[in-house]
């Protein structure tokens, strides 16, 4: 569904992703790994638009989306999470949620001055949407809470509703559970879980190797910008290049 | 339910007192003062769409309400122009003049944001002073007409005056609450609180930024063109950044982004400036300080102070009672 | 011929004190990321202080300077850890907010101990000397050389001294300076110091020439950013690069161009520059 050819990203001389060939596949949990500095956030940067790849192509459902910007990206089904949150903590969780739904409405200033018919009900849609996301997420009991009175925890599940209300077919996470404990890691990775069994096609960025090894896939290896490896987890786990890029550590939990 | 029906209460209170005003204080004095704060106010809720709501601090608001006041004053004095029209026209030239700025301040962002639109509007100042031409140099502009009378209605007297500004302000309230309190304002506040996120959410944030900065410049000239037709006279000071300054220090004190900040602020500056009248000159021997302490201690001014008390009570009330419930329970299984 | 090597001459002596001042504003950036607002009113308290000192206390021009320079280093330290350090975590625009408080705060303080007159400050270095057929006075060889002995001082304390490098090490890289055990608050303090320093040498120089007033800070600051943000902001090369360019452009540009505007031409040039190259023009891109 999206398929990346020859994707290459340099920053002055350094290369961070250098010719990679990758597709996710629809439905299902697709994991990127790697070392640190391997090029997984740029990668994700280049396929949601924040950063322009200087080669390559990127196809999203037979669309070619190489050199759009993030904004349109989003319009076509492709929702992120960053490793931070960037919430308004001053504000509550609801209010937060709500403008995620705004790329699907239509209302302008001029709807917004005269409260036209249109804009009531766009707004009651992004609210509704907002509620469907929490709930999704298990977050209906704090909706009203200001978020800079919930945990960490919840803050993430807040960004992962804030994705889901845009409406997207592939959702890209980036290090969803940075920062979270390892209880916390297990209802996060359920969530993802219930994410795809609802149908979305999940693509993440991870360090935690048993939870990825138990819930993608499908997953790439990436190692100074280069795939060297893909496959199930069965697959990357007996790989030799995989092992030797995580210098002699073991890839299985 | 209790706050909200608390809120209109006070709002309608507010216009209540805004109406009948010169009738309890019939001092000519105080009713300039009045009619300019609730200038001043309109120009602060132009500058807090954009610094407070977006995240972008312009320095160059000052320049824009300049413009305002020299479009209309050089429209009806050099042009002859009638003032309604010139009036109309003050705004949509700020406007349009803000909306080229805007596409290239906008590719900045943060720090170079400030310093750019500061530099914006120095040259804003300079133009006017040094342009003897077109704006009559320091000598500014002298004879600016009163509003035609519509009607059997006539702008001669303070009191009239006063109830346009009055009016205008009103308007100018309710948009600026239609605009932050809708999708349009929501996609200001999530530019503001992250623009990669903005962008990832399908927002346009160039589009957005920019109909945020001429909105911005809209009001400011708006305020400028009224500010013209009230004193009358206008000179190349009201473009210096003392007034850029003073619009902030307004939107500070009062809550930056907040949505009754900017009357706040406006109104408890102007008013105490005036029973500090000794202090005129030295106002930011109190209120410079005033600024940075606020910005220390509590970002979001003296509406955002109060809201977060009255939120805390609320939480905590909540809390308690959730308490008091539980331990009900506890009681009655024991 | 000699109108031009005069004003070139004009341009190196506006240039030097525009070096200094930007040199003191980029070191701060550099450190902290802040955009120093309130650079100009330290300017102009270095100004006051120097003048006062001369007049009042019956100091010496240079050693009213070193008064100077102790106390708005002083101030501007009090500054870094009154109003900046709490403010570390902050959104970007509550430092700027800040720091234009300080600004107001200090102008008006001014005008309130020294009134709002223009005031002329008197120097022991008046006289008039032949140099190469231009009449110059002894005044304006002095900001030049100061200035640039200030600059060599700096460099080789900057390069050459364990706590200079500290400096550049924080500049370069805050949390890296953090973990091979540098003390930041330190680091943040003397930089403070430094650049309140240079900004009363620049102001006390420079006074004799032009006058002191409490606005005399405004035009200077934001030229200094203009500099700045041209030599990279947080650069110090660049710093002095770009004082020096702007100094001979503006001094060419009053006598070849409109001395009306001659102040116009810094801004212009700003945001031509921005308006391109909305990074600035040394500007690392990527990340």
């Amino acid at each position: 569904m999206l398929e990346v050819k020859g994707l290459t990203k340099r920053f002055g001389g350094n290369v961070a992703v250098k010719s990679v060939d990758y597709s996710v596949q629809q439905g299902k949990i697709n994991a990127i790994i790697g070392p640190n500095g391997a090029g997984k956030s740029t990668f994700f940067n280049l396929i949601t638009g924040v950063h322009e790849p200087t080669e390559g192509t990127i196809i999203y459902k037979n669309q070619e989306i190489t050199r759009q910007p993030a904004n349109v990206i989003a319009k076509l089904g492709v929702a992120r999470t960053f490793q931070s949150t960037h919430l308004f903590e001053m504000s509550t969780v609801k209010d937060n949620v709500i403008v995620g739904h705004r790329l699907r409405t239509k209302s302008n200033l001029f709807d917004s001055i005269f409260r036209t018919k249109r804009l009531k009900e766009e707004e009651q849609q992004c609210i509704a949407k907002a509620e469907e996301s929490l709930d999704f997420v298990g977050l209906s009991h704090v909706s009203d809470q200001l978020v800079t009175n919930i945990s960490q925890e919840e803050k993430k599940r807040v960004a992962f509703a804030l994705a889901l209300a845009t409406d997207p077919e592939i959702v890209f996470l980036d290090e969803p559970t940075a920062g979270v404990n390892p209880d916390e890691t297990d209802e996060m990775a359920n969530l993802i879980q219930k994410m795809s069994d609802k149908g979305l096609t999940i693509c993440l960025i991870e360090h935690k190797m048993p939870m990825i090894m138990r819930l993608a896939h499908h997953i790439m290896v990436l190692n100074y910008g280069e795939k060297i490896a893909e496959g199930t987890p069965a697959e990357i786990q007996k790989n030799e290049e995989v092992i030797k890029a995580y210098l002699g550590g073991t890839v299985s939990a | 339910m209790n706050i909200l029906t608390n809120k209109k209460v006070i709002i309608s209170l507010l216009i209540v007192l805004g109406i009948v005003f010169p009738f309890i204080i019939p001092n000519l004095y105080y009713l300039h003062i009045m009619t300019l704060a609730f200038i001043w106010t309109i120009a602060v809720y132009g500058l807090n769409l954009l610094a407070g709501y977006t995240g972008y601090l312009s320095l160059a608001h000052g320049g824009f309400f300049a413009i305002g006041a020299y479009v209309i004053g050089i429209l009806t004095v050099k042009l002859e122009m009638g003032f309604w029209l010139s009036f109309l026209l003050a705004p949509l030239v700020t406007m349009f003049i803000g909306l080229i700025i805007g596409l290239f301040a906008l590719r900045t962002k943060e720090h170079f944001f400030a310093i750019y639109t500061l530099c914006v509007g120095y040259i804003i100042y300079l133009v006017i002073d040094k342009w003897e031409g077109l704006t009559g140099g320091v000598r500014g502009l002298i004879g600016i007409p009163l509003p035609e009378a519509i009607g059997p209605i006539s702008f001669q007297s303070p009191t009239a005056q006063y109830y346009l500004a009055f009016i205008i302000f009103l308007l100018v309230v309710a948009v600026i609450y239609r605009i932050v309190h809708s999708l349009t304002g929501r996609t200001f506040v999530a530019i503001r609180n992250s623009e990669d996120l903005a962008l990832s959410l399908g927002i346009s944030t160039k589009r957005n930024k920019l109909l945020a900065f001429v909105l911005s410049t809209f009001f400011a000239g708006l305020a400028g063109a009224m500010y013209a037709g009230f004193i009358r006279f206008i000179g190349p000071e009201i473009a210096y950044t003392t007034i850029t300054f003073d619009l902030l220090t307004y939107m500070i004190v009062g809550g930056i982004g907040t949505f009754a900040g900017p009357i706040v602020g406006t109104f408890l500056i102007v008013i105490i400036s005036q029973n500090l009248q000794f202090l005129q000159d030295y106002r930011m021997l109190i209120f410079g300080p005033l600024l940075t302490l606020l910005i220390i201690f509590s970002p979001r001014g003296i509406v955002g102070f109060i809201q977060m008390q009255l939120y805390q009570r609320k939480r905590k009330k909540q809390e308690s009672l959730a308490y008091k419930n539980r331990e009900e329970e506890t009681n009655a299984g024991g | 011929m000699e109108l031009l090597l005069q004003q070139l001459f004009n341009g190196l002596t506006i240039g030097s004190v525009y070096a200094l001042v930007a040199l003191g504003l980029t070191l701060v950036y550099g450190i902290l990321h802040i955009p120093n607002f309130a650079h100009g009113a330290l300017y102009m308290v270095g100004g006051y202080i120097t003048l006062i000192m001369m007049t009042e206390a019956g100091l010496h021009y240079i050693l009213a300077m070193v008064v100077s320079i102790c106390v708005v280093g002083l101030l501007s330290v009090l500054m870094e850890r009154l109003v900046f350090y709490p403010l570390r975590h902050s959104p970007p625009i509550q430092d700027k907010v800040a720091a234009i408080g300080i600004l107001l705060f200090l102008e008006a303080l001014a005008q309130f101990i020294w009134g709002a007159d223009y005031r002329q400050m008197s120097t022991p270095f008046g006289q008039v000397v032949e140099v190469f057929g231009l009449t110059l006075t002894l005044q304006r060889i002095l900001i030049v050389f100061a200035a640039i002995a200030v600059m060599i001082l700096l460099y080789w304390f900057l390069k050459k001294t364990f706590t200079g490098s500290t400096i550049i090490a924080m500049a370069q890289n805050r949390e890296g300076a953090q973990l091979v055990g540098i003390n930041t608050h330190k680091v943040a303090i003397l930089t403070f110091f430094i650049a309140g320093a240079l900004a009363a040498i620049g102001a006390s120089l420079t006074s004799p020439i032009n006058l002191v007033f409490p606005g005399m800070g405004h035009l200077v600051i934001l030229k200094a950013f203009v500099i700045i943000i041209i030599g990279g902001m947080g650069s110090i090369p660049g710093a002095i690069l770009g004082g020096y360019i702007l100094g001979f452009t503006e001094s060419l540009g009053a006598t070849y161009l409109s001395a009306d505007y001659k102040d116009i031409i810094a801004f212009v040039l700003l945001i031509l520059i921005l308006s391109i190259k909305p990074q600035g023009i040394f500007s690392k891109g990527g990340v």
